[in-house]
């Protein structure tokens, strides 16, 4: 079984690597995200192995689910030229086969092996408490400080992230609802009169 | 479920709990005083809690021997206070002296200083981390909030550019300082500094693994401080950015990543100074070689002293390849004397930029028969940094490098002493167009109060310290003691 769990790991771990590797070298920023994507995963695979199904859970929400998605979106927004990728597209098929099947592979490959060895190698293995309430337990009391710190990191992000961006541009039209509201119908409506089949 | 409560002691973290509770008060102050508001209450706030900060960190002092709470996340002893207090006043002397620049180019909002007093919040963070997950996350904090600051002129694409490329640089070194974390964690099983320190005198998990742990996290605090060759950013970011955040940049940053190689030095590595040691020795002689070849070269003031602050930061790591009681002590003596260098030589800028002459070293020509005052002034601050005695430049360099001739380095102090001759040549450069060049232009403008007083303060502590170094260098001797 020891066995088992550690080619079960050699084979995530080598994907994750390959994945990483190619995120940085692909040409196409789209097939960059999706590795990005299938690297998430993989580490995510690498927590369970770990017996560590909360960091394995969290890895897949925010980082496939909200992180990457963004990236997605991003770099579809960017202006690449489709047309000039699209032409290759045949020539991309294997490579699109290749890691939707590994992504398949390792999904059947969890469900089926989660529980390959309970004991083998788990940190958590003995504790009587789930993961999530050990994490919580850990994170508000012995890390209490770290974690204040952390809260503190994401309010200078959150101000930063405003002060970069929000910023009042003389090219810019905004909408100014005291204006709206205060127009009257005068000022809104003009009623023409048009002799009949002189319209158009 | 009974949940094992840690050991608080808030009372270690008041200074820290002001920074942070004033910065987030202030945010909401300058939401509250809208764009037409009051804006200097806000900078007076961020001043006043700075130096109120720095007020505590120095009544209370410290205790010799270190105090933990957290369960030994936090450290406070006489080091950490040092050093904190250093910070706060390489924090209060920009905000000072960028008082009108900053007015003059609207960037006075609230948020400015909010970013500010985080990023000293992150330094002192680092000050007193006694593990590596407090350190990175100060890493962090610092330096999150210094890259939105160098972006801070949101019009000038220099601004955008220097923001830019410290983020993605910095990221790049924070990934690496990460990893080297990993490992050591990996190999002593700990990221407590005591823990780290006592599995290593045992000589546990000491092995290749481990060692590249310890050279990646050296190479992502090098980075922090710009010591070549993990400096490239420096040049371009320091021209990038506003002055009055280069002025901060300077100063504040480069002690808060000192600060981070006495704690992963001192507290965790230790018993491996034999492996580390050679590292920082090579970076200590790139550093003072690049510092004084690359900024000959350079015709904007600001790359100039970019380059000068990367062989600062060669000289001053001298004292830690020391590794004796006398060389850690004579960082922290070359640390204080940097910053009233670096912070004079920046107010004498930002004074010359409200009178419309730019950051060009040609544009000092003759600053002699417009400004005899300051003329003289920068003349001072530039010998100073050159290390001409009786100015305290020359006492800061002659601590590091007794400390390395005492610890058997002599090839290390003759380049020291080789560099900072030849660095001498483009601070008698500076000096030589201001004073036997001809002016171009008039110049009027008078020197606002607040620069004036940084002037003052930044010049005298240069003069006295040169004079009379025993009153630091005792200082810094009993913040060591243990």
């Amino acid at each position: 079984m020891d066995m088992l769990a550690d080619l079960v790991f050699y084979l995530f771990a080598a994907v994750l690597l390959m994945a990483a590797l190619g995120v940085v070298t692909v040409r196409n920023p789209v097939h960059s995200v999706l590795l990005l994507v299938l690297a998430f995963f993989s580490s995510s695979a690498l927590f369970v192995l770990l017996g560590a199904e909360f960091l394995a859970a969290i890895l897949v929400m925010v980082y496939m689910g909200a992180v990457a998605m963004l990236f997605l979106f991003v770099v579809m927004m960017l202006d690449i030229d489709f047309d000039l990728l699209r032409r290759g597209a045949r020539d991309h098929l294997p490579v699109g086969i290749a890691v939707g099947g590994l992504v398949l592979f390792e999904l059947v490959v969890l469900v089926a092996g989660v529980r390959l060895d309970p004991s083998h190698a788990h940190p958590g293995a003995g504790l009587a408490h789930s993961n999530v309430s050990e994490i919580g337990r850990v994170l508000y009391s012995t890390y209490i400080y770290p974690f204040e710190i952390s809260s503190i990191i994401l309010l200078v992000a959150l101000v930063g992230a405003v002060v970069l961006t929000a910023r009042k541009r003389s090219d810019q039209k905004r909408q100014s609802i005291c204006e709206q509201v205060a127009r009257t119908r005068d000022q809104a409506v003009e009623l023409k009169k048009v002799a009949s089949g002189q319209g158009a | 479920m009974s949940v094992l409560m840690p050991d608080v002691n808030l009372s270690l973290l008041l200074p820290e709990i002001v920074i942070a509770v004033v910065a987030m008060a202030m945010l909401l102050m300058a939401a509250w005083a809208g764009d037409q508001g009051n804006r200097s209450m806000v900078a007076v706030v961020a001043v006043s809690a700075v130096i109120l900060a720095g007020g505590m960190t120095l009544l209370k002092g410290g205790t010799a021997a270190a105090v933990t709470t957290f369960s030994g996340l936090f450290v406070s002893d006489r080091l950490s206070s040092f050093l904190k207090i250093l910070m706060c006043v390489a924090t209060v002397l920009p905000l000072l002296l960028s008082w009108d620049y900053l007015k003059r180019h609207r960037l006075d909002e609230g948020e400015y200083f909010v970013l500010t007093l985080c990023a000293l919040l992150g330094g002192m963070v680092i000050a007193s981390s006694g593990d590596f997950i407090v350190l990175y996350l100060g890493i962090e904090l610092m330096s999150l909030s210094v890259y939105v600051l160098a972006a801070y002129r949101r019009d000038d694409p220099a601004s955008n550019e220097a923001g830019l490329k410290y983020f993605i640089l910095g990221s790049m070194a924070s990934g690496l300082m990460l990893y080297g974390i990993s490992l050591i964690y990996g190999t002593t099983g700990s990221t407590l500094f005591s823990h780290v320190h006592h599995a290593l005198a045992e000589g546990h998990g000491v092995g290749p693994a481990l060692h590249a742990g310890v050279i990646l996290v050296l190479a992502g605090l090098s980075f922090k401080i710009a010591a070549a060759p993990f400096h490239m950013w420096a040049p371009d970011v320091y021209q990038g950015a506003p002055v009055s955040v280069t002025a901060f940049m300077a100063s504040m940053p480069k002690i808060a990543g000192f600060a981070a190689f006495y704690r992963v030095l001192i507290d965790a590595f230790a018993p491996l100074h034999h492996q580390w040691g050679p590292v920082l020795q090579l970076i200590a002689i790139v550093s003072m070689v690049v510092g004084a070849l690359a900024a000959i070269a350079q015709s904007d003031l600001k790359r100039m002293l970019a380059y000068s602050s990367v062989g600062h930061v060669g000289y001053a790591l001298v004292g830690f390849v020391a590794g004796t009681p006398l060389g850690y002590q004579s960082v922290l003596v070359y640390l204080s004397i940097y910053l009233f260098m670096s912070a004079g030589a920046f107010a004498v800028i930002l004074v010359l930029d409200h009178a419309g002459i730019g950051e060009k070293i040609d544009d000092y020509r003759g600053l002699a028969q417009k400004k005899p005052s300051l003329a003289f002034l920068m003349a001072l601050f530039m010998f100073s940094m050159a290390g001409i005695p009786p100015l305290a430049g020359f006492i800061g360099k002659l601590q590091v490098f007794m400390a390395a001739v005492q610890a058997d380095l002599i090839s290390l102090a003759i380049v020291g002493v080789l560099t900072s001759a030849v660095g001498a040549f483009y601070y008698l450069r500076i000096v030589k167009l201001i004073y036997f060049d001809a002016a171009t232009d008039e110049l009027t403008a008078p020197i606002a109060g607040m620069s004036r007083l940084v002037l003052l303060v930044a010049a005298v502590v240069v003069l006295v310290w040169g004079v009379f170094p025993s009153s630091l260098i005792h200082w810094a001797e009993s913040s060591l003691k243990i």
